[in-house]
C-alpha cells in the first residue's frame, strides 16, 4: 500500500474539509428505507445516518444530528454501491481513438506503471457508469482483447501491464478517487497459441499468423512462461540483495514494484482464459508464492477444484457473452457464475469495457437467470469484490464505519427498468446527471 | 431425390396439420388484446384464435405454460449472422450490386444462439464500409433448414446504405485504407457525393428502361438497354420495390440522406444506429423512415460521443417508428433483445407493452411483414416465445420458440441432448485420430510431385 492511499486520518481530515465546503455539516439521515446490507437482513422501514463519510448508525429510532440534511425514502431502498471488477475506466475514453487511450504501454514487463496516475477524473464515462449505481471500479492498465479495444496500437507483448487500482468513481483528482492504488498487478498469462491477454485466447492455430505447429506454439508457450519465472526470479534476488543492503546495490524502479508481490501485500491478478492457462497459472502461483486472483478464466468449470483448493478468487467477465466454442452450449457464459458458485469459489464480477460497465447488475442478474443464487449474484457486485481487492473494511456493504458508498433505488438494482433515486460516494451525494441525460433534456425540449 | 422431396413435403404437410394449443400463459400480445392470461390456439402454421377460455381439440399438442410468459417472436432489423463474416465489399464504395442472400451459411451456430434467445426472424445485412453495401434478406430462424428454407418469404429485400465514420475509413490514410491504396469519399461530403453520383446514374438507367418498356407495351420493338446490375438494384429503390436501410450515427449526415431522398423521389425505409436521430427526431418522423438503434452504446468511437440512451424513447415520443437491434455477427446481443427492450423502460419511461414493440411489432413494420408476424394475433405466423418469467426481467430465459407453429428451440430438449452430442463429438474426434495421416484418401488425396 502507498502512503497516499485514502485511509489514514489525514486523508480523512482533507475529505472533511472539501465536505465541509459545501455543508455546514456533512451529515445526511435517509429515512423510512428498506436497507439491503449485502452482508446481512434486509431492515425494513428504518434510517441511515451518514457521518463524516461514513455509515453512523442505521436503525428505527436515529435522531438526525443538528443541521443534517433529510432524505425522505418511503418505500425506497438502500443497497451498497456496486464496484466492478474489470473496466479501464478513466484511462480508456473512446476505445477505437489510440489518442484517447492510455492502457497498454510498451514493453513486456512494466510493474511499475500505476493505472491510478492516469486517471482522468473528468472521463465522461464516469458520470454515464455511475448513475447506474456503480460507485467503484477496478481500472486495468493493460487492456485484453474484448477489453474495450485499447489493445489496438497498443503493445501486445505485455506480460506485466501494471498495477490495477480500485477507485470511486466521483472525485476532484485521481488522488481524491482512490482506494487502493496497489489492488493488483496486473499479469497477462500466457496462452497456446498467442496471449489473448484479458478478455480470452485465440483458438489454435491463430488464423493466419503465429507457431505453425502446435510443438512450436507449445514451445513458445513454455518460453514465455519461463520468462515471466526469471522476471519474478530476478525481483526476489533483488529483494534480497536489497534487505542484505549488498554491494553494489542500485535501486530499480520496476523490481521495487515488485515487492509488496513478493510480500503478499499485495494480489497479482493474472488473466487466463483456457484450461491450461488456468492450470499453468496457478501452478505458477504457487512456485512462486504470490497471491494470486484469476481473472476472466472462461473454461474454469474444468479447474474449479484446483481453484478451490488453492483457494484462489476469480473474476468472471459479462454473462451477456457467448463461447467461442460453437461447440459449447449457448448458455455456458451464462451459467459459469453459477459453476464457481457450485465450486465455492470467491468470485466478482467484471465487465471489461468501458461502455458495459453500467450494466454490471445485468451481468450479476443474467447469471441468477441461469442458475446462480441471488444473494450471491448481489454480493458478487459488492462485498466480494471489496474483500478480493482488500477494500472491505471500507465497502462493499452497508455496515456501521464503512464509508457510505450506497444507492437509493425504487426497487431491486439488478433489474433494468430500476430507477436509482440517490447516490453517494464516501458519504457525498452525487447529482444523478450527466452528459447523456443533459443531453436527453435538451432534446425532449427542442420545438 | 424426388421421393426424398416428397417425402419431406408430406412431413412438411402432416406438420403444418397440427394444431397446438399453449395454455394458461401470461401474453404480452403486442396486439388489440394487450396482456391477457389465456391460451393461444395454433393451427397450420397461423396463429387461429387468442383468449382466455378456448377449448382444446381433440389431437391437439398442449403445451401447458402455467406460471409462464408468451411473447411474439423477437425481430432484430439488424444482423451479421448466418454470412460466415462476409459483410463488405470493400473493392468499391457502390456495390449495389452484391447480394447477402448469395452467402447465407445456414449451419452459422450464431442462428441457433440468436433462436435460442428468441427471435424467429432477422434483416441480414452487409457491413457498413461502403456508402452503398449490397443487398440484404429477412431471415426466419428455422435452425435446422437448408439456405432457402430460412429466407422469409414475402419479405420485400432492401439495400444497405452507410453513412459516417465507415464509408469513410477506406479513404483514410489513419486508418490504413485498404492495402495502402486510398479509396474515395474520404469525408461525409464525399460519401454524400457517392450516394448522389449513384442516384444521378440510376434516375438516368430508369428514364432508359422506363422508355424501353413504354415502347415495348405500346407494341414496337427497340433495342434493349444495357443491363447494370449496380444500378438495377438503385432502380429498385426509386421504384418502391427495394427498402433502404441506412447506416448512421450523427445528424447531421441523417439529415443529409433525407435531403439526397427528396431530390431523388425515394424513401428511406429505416435509419440504423441512428444514435443521434433524437437532435434530428422531427425531420426523421416526416420522412417517413422508422429508426432502428441500439439500447445503450456509447463510447466505442468518436461519432457516438453523443449517444444517449434516451435515444429510442425520444425518437418514440416524437412520432418516429422505433426498433431495437443487436447488429450482432455472434447472436449474442441478439440472443437478448428482450432486455434491450426493458431499457427503454428506463431510459425515457416506455411502458411495457411499447417497450416490447421495439423488438417484435415496430420491426415487424420496419421490415413492411406486419401482416405476418411482431403480434400475437389471429391470422399471423405463429411465431411464438415462451419465457418462464416476465421477459422484460433480467431473470427471465427463453424455454421455447415456434416458428410457423413449429417447435424450434426448447431449452429442456438442449439440456438433455448435450451429453449425446459431446459423445457424437468424442466418437468424431477418436475417429480422426485412428486415421492414418501418411494415406490420405478420396479428394483430399496428395497429387504427384
Amino acid at each position: 500500500m502507498k502512503p497516499a492511499a485514502i485511509m489514514g486520518p489525514a486523508a480523512l481530515a482533507v475529505f472533511v474539509g472539501c465536505a465541509a465546503a459545501f455543508a455546514a455539516s456533512d451529515a445526511v439521515l435517509i429515512r423510512n428505507a428498506d436497507v439491503y446490507p449485502v452482508t446481512g437482513a434486509e431492515i425494513k422501514g428504518v434510517s441511515l445516518l451518514i457521518e463524516d463519510g461514513k455509515i453512523a448508525d442505521i436503525g428505527a429510532k436515529i435522531v438526525a444530528p443538528k443541521g443534517a440534511r433529510i432524505v425522505e425514502a418511503k418505500g425506497l431502498r438502500v443497497y451498497p454501491g456496486m464496484i466492478d471488477s474489470g473496466t479501464e475506466l478513466g484511462l480508456n475514453e473512446i476505445s477505437s481513438e489510440r489518442v484517447t487511450v492510455d492502457t497498454n504501454e510498451i514493453g513486456e514487463f512494466l510493474p511499475q506503471l500505476k493505472a491510478l496516475i492516469a486517471v482522468n477524473p473528468d472521463s465522461a464515462t464516469f458520470a454515464a457508469t455511475r448513475v447506474n449505481g456503480i460507485t467503484s471500479a477496478m481500472t486495468y492498465p493493460g487492456a485484453g482483447r474484448g477489453g474495450g479495444g485499447g489493445g489496438r496500437g497498443g503493445a501486445a507483448a505485455q506480460f506485466i501491464s501494471g498495477e490495477a487500482a480500485l477507485i470511486h468513481l466521483a472525485g476532484w483528482t485521481w488522488e481524491e478517487m482512490e482506494i487502493n492504488r496497489s489492488a493488483a498487478m496486473q499479469l497477462n498469462f500466457p496462452s497456446i497459441g498467442g496471449r489473448g491477454g484479458r478478455g480470452g485466447e485465440a483458438e489454435f492455430p491463430a488464423a493466419g499468423r503465429g507457431p505453425a505447429t502446435f510443438t512450436e506454439a507449445r514451445r513458445q508457450y513454455d518460453e514465455q512462461i519461463q520468462k515471466i519465472n526469471d522476471f519474478f526470479d530476478a525481483a526476489r534476488q533483488y529483494q534480497k540483495e536489497r534487505a542484505a543492503n549488498a554491494p553494489g546495490f542500485k535501486k530499480d524502479l520496476k523490481m521495487e514494484a515488485m515487492l509488496p508481490v513478493l510480500e503478499q501485500k499485495e494480489p497479482v491478478a493474472i488473466s487466463a482464459s483456457r484450461e491450461r492457462s488456468i492450470r499453468d497459472a496457478i501452478a505458477f502461483a504457487e512456485k512462486q508464492h504470490i497471491k494470486a486472483v484469476i481473472v476472466q478464466p472462461r473454461e474454469l468449470d474444468k479447474v474449479a477444484a484446483e481453484l478451490k483448493s488453492h483457494n484462489i478468487p476469480v473474476i468472471l467477465g459479462r454473462t451477456e457473452a457467448l463461447s467461442e466454442n460453437e461447440d459449447d452450449p449457448y448458455d455456458k457464459e451464462m451459467t459459469l457464475p453459477s459453476e464457481a458458485y457450485k465450486a465455492g469459489l470467491k468470485f466478482a464480477f467484471g465487465t471489461f469495457s468501458n461502455e458495459w460497465t453500467r450494466n454490471l447488475p445485468y451481468n450479476a442478474a443474467r447469471a441468477v437467470a441461469f442458475g446462480l443464487p441471488y444473494e450471491e449474484a448481489l454480493k458478487a457486485i459488492t462485498i466480494n469484490p471489496a474483500e478480493i481487492w482488500g477494500a472491505a473494511s471500507e465497502t462493499g456493504s452497508i455496515e456501521k464505519g464503512k464509508w457510505a458508498d450506497l444507492i437509493i433505488t425504487d426497487g431491486d438494482p439488478l433489474e433494468v427498468p430500476t430507477q436509482i433515486k440517490g447516490l453517494y460516494i464516501k458519504g457525498k451525494e452525487i447529482e444523478l446527471t450527466n452528459r447523456q441525460i443533459e443531453l436527453y433534456h435538451r432534446y425532449m425540449a427542442r420545438p | 431425390m424426388k421421393t426424398k422431396l416428397l417425402l419431406g413435403l408430406l412431413a412438411l404437410a402432416s406438420l403444418r396439420a397440427e394444431v397446438t394449443v399453449i395454455r394458461n400463459a401470461t401474453i404480452m400480445t403486442e396486439g388489440a388484446q394487450g396482456t391477457i392470461k389465456g391460451s393461444i390456439l395454433v393451427r397450420d402454421g397461423k396463429i387461429a384464435e387468442v383468449g382466455d377460455n378456448i377449448a382444446v381439440p381433440e389431437g391437439a399438442t398442449v403445451i401447458d405454460a402455467g406460471g409462464q410468459w408468451v411473447i411474439p417472436g423477437i425481430i432484430d432489423c439488424h444482423v451479421h449472422i448466418g454470412v460466415d463474416g462476409n459483410m463488405n465489399e470493400g473493392s468499391v464504395s457502390v456495390s449495389s450490386m452484391v447480394n447477402i442472400k448469395d452467402v447465407i451459411n445456414p449451419e452459422d451456430i450464431a442462428l441457433y444462439r440468436a433462436l435460442a434467445g428468441g427471435v424467429t426472424a432477422a434483416n441480414v445485412l452487409h457491413g457498413s464500409a461502403n456508402s452503398i453495401g449490397g443487398q440484404t434478406i429477412v431471415l426466419k430462424m428455422r435452425w435446422g433448414q437448408d439456405a432457402d428454407g430460412l429466407i422469409f418469404e414475402g419479405a420485400k429485400p432492401g439495400l444497405k446504405f452507410a453513412l459516417g465514420e465507415n464509408p469513410k475509413r477506406a479513404g483514410n490514410p489513419q486508418a490504413g485504407g485498404r492495402g495502402g491504396e486510398l479509396r474515395y469519399p474520404a469525408t461525409r461530403m464525399g460519401v454524400e457525393d457517392t450516394i448522389r453520383e449513384a442516384f444521378n446514374q440510376a434516375v438516368a438507367y430508369k428514364a432508359e428502361w422506363d422508355k424501353y418498356d413504354a415502347e415495348v407495351r405500346a407494341g414496337r420493338h427497340p433495342l434493349a438497354p444495357r443491363k447494370d446490375l449496380k444500378l438495377e438494384a438503385l432502380k429498385e429503390v426509386l421504384e418502391g420495390t427495394r427498402y433502404v436501410h441506412a447506416h448512421c450515427y450523427r445528424a447531421d449526415e441523417i439529415l443529409m440522406l433525407i435531403r439526397i431522398a427528396d431530390d431523388y423521389g425515394f424513401k428511406i425505409r429505416t435509419f440504423q444506429h441512428v444514435m443521434e436521430g433524437y437532435k434530428v427526431a422531427k425531420e426523421i418522423a416526416a420522412s417517413g423512415a422508422g429508426a432502428s438503434t441500439f439500447s445503450d452504446w456509447f463510447g466505442y468511437k468518436m461519432e457516438v460521443f453523443d449517444a444517449i440512451p434516451y435515444n429510442a424513447a425520444i425518437m418514440a415520443k416524437k412520432g418516429v417508428l422505433v426498433s431495437l437491434n443487436s447488429d450482432s455477427e455472434d447472436g449474442e446481443l441478439t440472443g437478448r433483445l428482450n432486455t434491450e427492450a426493458a431499457k427503454a423502460m428506463k431510459y425515457g419511461g416506455m411502458s411495457r407493452e411499447d417497450a416490447l414493440a421495439m423488438v417484435t411489432l415496430n420491426p415487424a413494420k420496419q421490415l413492411g411483414v406486419d401482416n405476418r408476424v411482431g403480434s400475437i394475433e389471429v391470422g399471423k405466423d405463429a411465431d411464438i416465445v415462451i419465457y418462464d418469467k416476465d421477459p422484460l426481467s433480467e431473470f427471465s430465459k427463453v424455454q421455447k420458440v415456434l416458428i410457423d407453429g413449429h417447435k424450434y428451440f426448447d431449452r429442456d430438449q438442449d439440456i438433455s441432448g448435450r451429453a449425446a452430442k459431446e459423445a457424437e463429438k468424442q466418437k468424431l474426434i477418436e475417429s480422426e485420430k485412428s486415421e492414418k495421416p501418411d494415406q490420405p484418401q478420396g479428394r483430399g488425396a496428395r497429387r504427384p510431385q
